[in-house]
């Protein structure tokens, strides 16, 4: 009986229950017995010249092991020779060099409310903050740039040297040729707003500098990344580096390697030969830990009354913060993901990167694609609207058709499968379509207070789209027949370990509770690539198929030559877990007799698994609303699902990580927002400011099952982990505009707070009243 | 994330508390649920060098019918003015509004004197003690008094409290009807404080987060005397009132919430009756 | 100052600051690190345990206002290595997945179904508003203290 496709609890989760996890504040160790504790002064100002820092007073407290400042970086590895376009034309995921360079501490600028200054160092947790208070910096202010509007103008430049606030840029063709035989065409800008990803674990570095060996404890989605961004800025071999990934409690792209504040620390263990903790606040977290979204869009759509969309182009502009940590990644992957679902004959997609004086932006849970979605879908609804089609009908009249995958896109992607009218018509009977529209129009037609939205969302995305960096795996099954999986993946919730002991079950029929997974280590698990991009299970999981395959074969030669027989005869009873030669089962061998059998007494694979191409998971989302027209507060009362990523491999997971991404994606629509006022100053600096969404707000989700495989690896799957997020924002805000578009709403901006559906709302009414 | 240091006292009595208090003068603070104060010191935006532990003084804790009046101890929490079954039946205003304070946690500390001592205008429970006509007992060194809830919010966490003086009861006037009652707080989440509440009782109108200080709609309450319907008295909520700008809200939105809240308490209210 | 409280039934004596709060003596006093800090704003509820029997922030209670209590964290809830039907029902119900916010999220399920042993969902939706999740989007959570109070309710 297979165990793949079947409900398994998670192995992860006894210790997580009782004891509770080991997350880096958590650490208790020899090492770390005496650490001094890291406490950051950050700027307060969001654009300024630093014209002094007095630390006299800070450094004279009891308790004050050293205050450092950019002054003591003498012992850094010089940059490397840089062109300036952060490599690949700008569009890798890694920061800009050249006049756009980030520095670890500030220099002679600082550039957002959150930038870190100086560094005081304090044998205990609570002086930390005293002594960073007394530290006194001057700052001559500068005019903040504030919004990427702004940064187009030019007035104020964050890099004088740099000209200009605009870092990368890809312009769409402005040909307006498709548009003109268009009967119908729609523009409209649409802001997808800053948020704040919000881990419930804060970024945490713990760093230790002994003879001549670095160990860093890092809450990171990648402790390799970790360990080759710290060999560059700290100029040490990665033999004289380890980092260790413990617990961690959350990521969702902002956890990506070691950002530069934990590199500070890193740098001060080193420097000042103690042992270092550092754990940073909520309201540091929510100024300081990248953020995501945050791009301006302008669409224009045309297409005739018969509903087939003609063309389509996006102007992205992406706001990358103070500092352009990703180059034009982000919004490339929007513009590639441009078109959606949908085979429109025209697509132009072009986008500018731009720096404002705000906190850097990076991946969040999507990065880039829920963008591309959460547009297209929003100008196919304002599309059906102006042509007055039902949204439903309208997407399927433009869907790309099974028959046509593996598909190419005008944008330059290479679909690999979908059934995106099945998805759709999947979600449709499931929420019970007809009825909501007819109690939509009950509402309607009795003037009721409080309306039914109903919105749709069609959706595809991309997953591992670094499949060529893939992932590793070494599987070491021991002469006590246990089993060891040394994954490259990086588990931060998504439950790796119950998944990858299920797959050696499958394949070795050793018994999940004798296989073991660990990770993280780079001691361990030297080569690795990490957990983000939705990227696991299609490459680790495979890394680890791959490499129970090559033990199984291993094994085979092995039991063959201890049973005498030949190969083509000796098999695997996976229900049991034993050798033997075929048809003979009294003379059987257990997995620790032919593993002991082995030269070094244990059968080893080291393997690396590689995609060729990425993978595009799909779905389509319905969301049922309620908005109370004389107050414009929005309810949400279902949401319903297909996300489609292949084979399932443990439905309680995959069901686990759709519910996460559709409350992620319900918090975007509805309710976060990181906001500054006009000097840069940000506003939602707290957990009680900054709207993170609850239980409260969130009805339970009806999810419904969809498998469509993929050739492009053995397992045939794609990935989950983001598809709920980007499925789930657009179908919620399109659900809030078709609450009150009989009123003559065309379109609310996220998040659809009560106000902006008030507004919205009177707006309409005063329009109509002219 | 860490509050300023201070020195710590706990007091065994309200002589003691009050003892504490004149020898510290300005430098000390009264600790009651600590759910009001402690977030402020955690974000270092109050400092005081002598916290004053009155959370032993548990014979501040207590609900109890006067006859006329519901005498509730300062120091009870949210959590039992919300499940007293004397309260419910007599002044079910308060019981349901001292549940719609924070959340179950806070609920389990913060007390109802902590609370209003604070006097946040964005707080549920000071425009519902003004909405019900209360009155506050406060004990200093110069003996006892009675303040008339009219006179003891002055302005944003001002009250008419001497830094001496330690709020002991809060005693609230039997409500004729008691069924004719409505809180209406609206928020985006619910955690969330109310961008602007409305606390009914018979014509009484209080209103959250309308100005610097709790509300009475003077103006609505005088329509609804003068014979008006509750939907046209309601058109008059936001007369009288400062409601502030913030992330949450424009003032002009403010206003026209407190228009729509106050119209679906009072129509709340009657159909209760 | 010297605090003195009684956690998951041991004493637990320290000379510590009078503004230490209650979730550090917990966690680097007494060493029991499964109660998180997740905010500076009494938000997230990640720091949740049970102060003589009911759900607090212990984030915004001073240990000195704890002392000569009875606190109740995580690690004290199994009895005779049995897990509390409310660590059971998460474990049945994939209500973890990082489980940062979990020890939080357990222990104020405990205390809503002490005061309300048979919650509607609504009820414990709202009963969760101080207790923040990003990864599980609540679903599961939910569906675990409904399954807790169930079980509950057959062996009560």
């Amino acid at each position: 009986m297979s165990i793949l496709g079947t409900r398994v609890i998670r192995t992860e989760d006894p210790r997580l229950l009782t004891a509770g996890g080991v997350y880096c504040d958590d650490l208790r160790s020899p090492e770390l017995d005496r650490a001094a504790r890291v406490t950051f002064v950050r700027s307060p100002v969001a654009h300024a010249r630093i014209t002094g820092i007095d630390t006299s007073a800070a450094v004279s407290e009891p308790g004050v092991v050293a205050v450092l400042t950019v002054q003591d970086m003498t012992d850094l590895a010089p940059p490397p020779p840089d062109d300036g376009s952060g490599g690949g034309g700008g569009e890798a995921p890694m920061p800009l060099g050249g006049p756009w360079a980030e520095p670890l501490l500030a220099v002679d600028t600082v550039r957002f409310v959150g930038e870190p200054v100086a560094v005081v160092i304090t044998d205990g947790r609570y002086q930390g903050e005293d002594a960073a208070d007394l530290v006194s910096v001057d700052y001559d202010l500068l005019p903040a740039v504030v919004g990427p509007e702004a940064a187009l103008t030019g007035e104020s430049l964050l890099f004088p040297a740099a000209g200009s606030n605009v870092p990368v840029t890809k312009q769409a063709s402005a040909d307006d040729t498709p548009f003109d035989a268009c009967e119908v065409v729609v523009e409209q800008a649409i802001v997808n707003q800053r948020l704040a990803c919000m881990p419930l674990e804060g970024r945490a570095t713990a760093a230790a500098f002994e003879n001549g060996k670095l160990t860093v404890w890092h809450s990171s989605q990648n402790a390799q990344l970790c360990r080759m961004i710290l060999c560059g800025v700290l100029g040490l071999p990665p033999e004289q580096i380890r980092v260790i990934v413990p617990d961690v409690g959350g990521g969702f792209g902002a956890k990506v390697g070691i950002d530069r504040d934990a590199i500070i620390v890193a740098w001060a263990a080193r420097k000042t030969g103690r042992a270092l903790r550092w754990t940073e606040t909520r309201s540091e977290n929510l100024v300081g830990m990248t953020q995501g979204r945050a791009q301006l869009h302008h669409i224009k759509i045309g297409g005739n009354r018969d509903g087939k969309i003609g063309a389509y182009r996006i102007d992205v502009i992406q706001d990358s913060g103070a500092y352009s940590r990703m180059g034009g990644f982000l919004p490339m992957l929007t513009c590639l993901m441009a078109p959606g679902v949908y085979d429109i004959p025209e697509v132009q997609a072009g986008y500018r990167a731009v720096v404002t004086n705000a906190t850097p932006i990076s991946a969040y849970r999507g990065a880039g694609r829920p963008e591309a979605a959460a547009t297209v879908e929003r100008a196919v609804d304002l599309f059906a609207a102006e042509i007055g089609m039902d949204p439903a009908e309208v997407r399927r009249r433009n869907f790309i058709a099974p028959d046509q995958f593996p598909f190419q896109t005008k944008t330059g992607a290479l679909y690999d499968s979908g059934r995106y009218a099945d998805a759709l018509d999947k979600v449709l009977a499931g929420a019970g379509y007809e009825e909501l529209r007819k109690e939509q129009e009950r509402r309607r037609a009795s003037g009721d207070v409080r309306q039914l939205g109903i919105g749709i969302s069609t959706y595809v995305e991309i997953t591992a789209a670094d499949g060529a960096a893939g992932e590793t795996a070494k599987l070491e099954v021991s002469d006590d027949g246990t089993a060891t999986v040394f994954t490259g993946s990086s588990p931060h919730g998504q439950g790796h370990y119950t998944a990858w002991a299920m797959l050696v079950q499958e394949e070795l029929g050793i018994p999940m509770d004798k296989v073991t997974v660990v990770h993280g280590d780079t001691d361990l698990v030297p080569v690795g690539v990490g957990t983000y991009a939705s990227r696991s299970l299609q490459l680790g999981g495979s890394a680890v198929y791959k490499a129970a395959v090559e033990v199984k074969d291993e094994a085979r030669r092995q039991a063959a030559d201890m049973l005498e027989a030949a190969e083509a005869d000796v098999v695997l009873e996976t229900a049991t877990g034993q050798w033997q030669v075929r048809g003979d089962p009294d003379a059987a061998l257990s997995w620790g007799q032919v593993a002991g059998h082995a030269s070094g007494g244990s059968l080893i694979a080291d393997v690396s698994f590689t995609a060729d191409l990425p993978t595009f998971p799909f779905g389509a989302h319905i969301s049922v609303v309620e908005v109370d027209t004389e107050t414009g507060k929005v309810t949400l009362l279902r949401h319903v699902t297909v996300d489609d990523a292949g084979p399932v491999l443990n439905p309680v997971l995959a069901e686990g990580q759709r519910h996460g991404g559709i409350a992620q994606g319900a918090a975007q629509a509805l309710l976060e927002e990181v906001l500054y006022d006009a000097d840069g100053n940000p506003l939602t600096s707290t957990l009680a400011d900054y709207a993170a969404i609850t239980a409260a707000e969130l009805p339970s989700y009806e999810l419904l099952v969809s498998e469509t495989p993929t050739t492009v690896n053995p397992l045939g799957v794609k990935g989950i982990g983001e598809a709920g997020t980007i499925g789930a924002t657009p179908a919620i805000q399109n659900a809030v505009i078709d609450a009150v578009a009989h009123l003559g709403v065309r379109h609310i901006d996220m998040p659809t707070t009560p106000q902006r559906v008030w507004t919205a709302i009177n707006e309409a009414q005063k329009a109509s009243n002219q | 994330m860490i509050p300023v240091a201070f020195t710590y006292k706990r007091a065994g009595s309200v002589s003691e508390a009050l003892e504490l208090a004149a020898e510290h003068g300005d430098d000390a603070k009264f600790l009651a649920g600590g759910h009001s104060l402690l977030p402020l010191m955690k974000l270092r935006l109050a400092a005081p060098e002598v916290i004053i532990d009155l959370s032993g003084l548990r014979d501040l804790s207590y609900v109890t019918d006067q006859g006329s009046y519901v005498a509730i101890g300062a120091l009870t929490r949210h959590h039992d003015v919300e499940h007293s079954d004397l309260l419910r039946r007599e002044v079910p205003l308060l019981a349901h509004t001292a549940g719609q304070v924070g959340d179950p946690q806070i609920r389990h500390r913060g007390t109802i004197g902590g609370s209003i001592a604070h006097a946040d205008p964005a707080s549920d429970l000071p425009a519902t003690l003004l909405t019900l006509d209360a009155t506050l007992v406060a004990q200093g060194s110069d003996g006892t008094r009675e303040i008339p809830v009219g006179e003891f919010f002055q302005g944003l966490f001002e009250t008419s409290l001497e830094p001496d003086e330690l709020l002991t009861e809060i005693r609230v006037p039997k409500p004729a009807s008691a069924g004719a009652w409505s809180f209406q707080k609206f928020t985006q989440r619910a955690i969330d404080w109310a961008i602007v509440g409305c606390a009914v009782q018979d014509s009484r109108v209080g209103l959250v987060n309308m100005g610097g200080t709790p509300l009475r709609a003077a103006t609505v309450e005088a329509a609804l005397s003068d014979g008006a319907a509750p939907a046209d008295a309601a058109a008059h909520a936001a007369e009288g009132t400062s409601a502030a700008d913030d992330i949450r809200a424009t003032r002009a939105y403010r206003e026209h919430l407190a228009r729509v809240l106050v119209s679906r308490a009072l129509t709340e209210a009657r159909s209760r009756v | 100052m010297k605090v003195d409280l009684t956690v998951n039934g041991k004493d637990v004596t320290a000379d510590v600051e009078d503004r230490m709060l209650l979730v550090h003596f917990l966690r680097d006093e007494a060493n029991l690190t499964a109660t998180n800090v997740g905010c500076d704003t009494t938000s997230c509820g990640a720091c949740t345990v049970l102060l003589d029997g009911e759900s607090v922030k212990s984030c915004t209670v001073l240990a000195a206002q704890a002392s000569g209590h009875e606190v109740t964290t995580l690690e004290g809830l199994a009895r005779d290595g049995e897990m509390h039907p409310v660590q059971r029902a998460f474990h049945n119900e994939h209500g973890l997945q990082c489980g940062f916010c979990t020890p939080g999220m357990v222990m104020a399920i405990v205390s809503l179904l002490k005061e309300n042993p048979h919650p509607t969902e609504d009820q414990v939706r709202q009963g969760l508003e101080g207790n923040l999740c990003r990864c599980t989007g609540y679903h599961n959570i939910v569906r675990a203290a409904l399954a807790a109070a169930d079980e509950e309710k057959v062996t009560a």
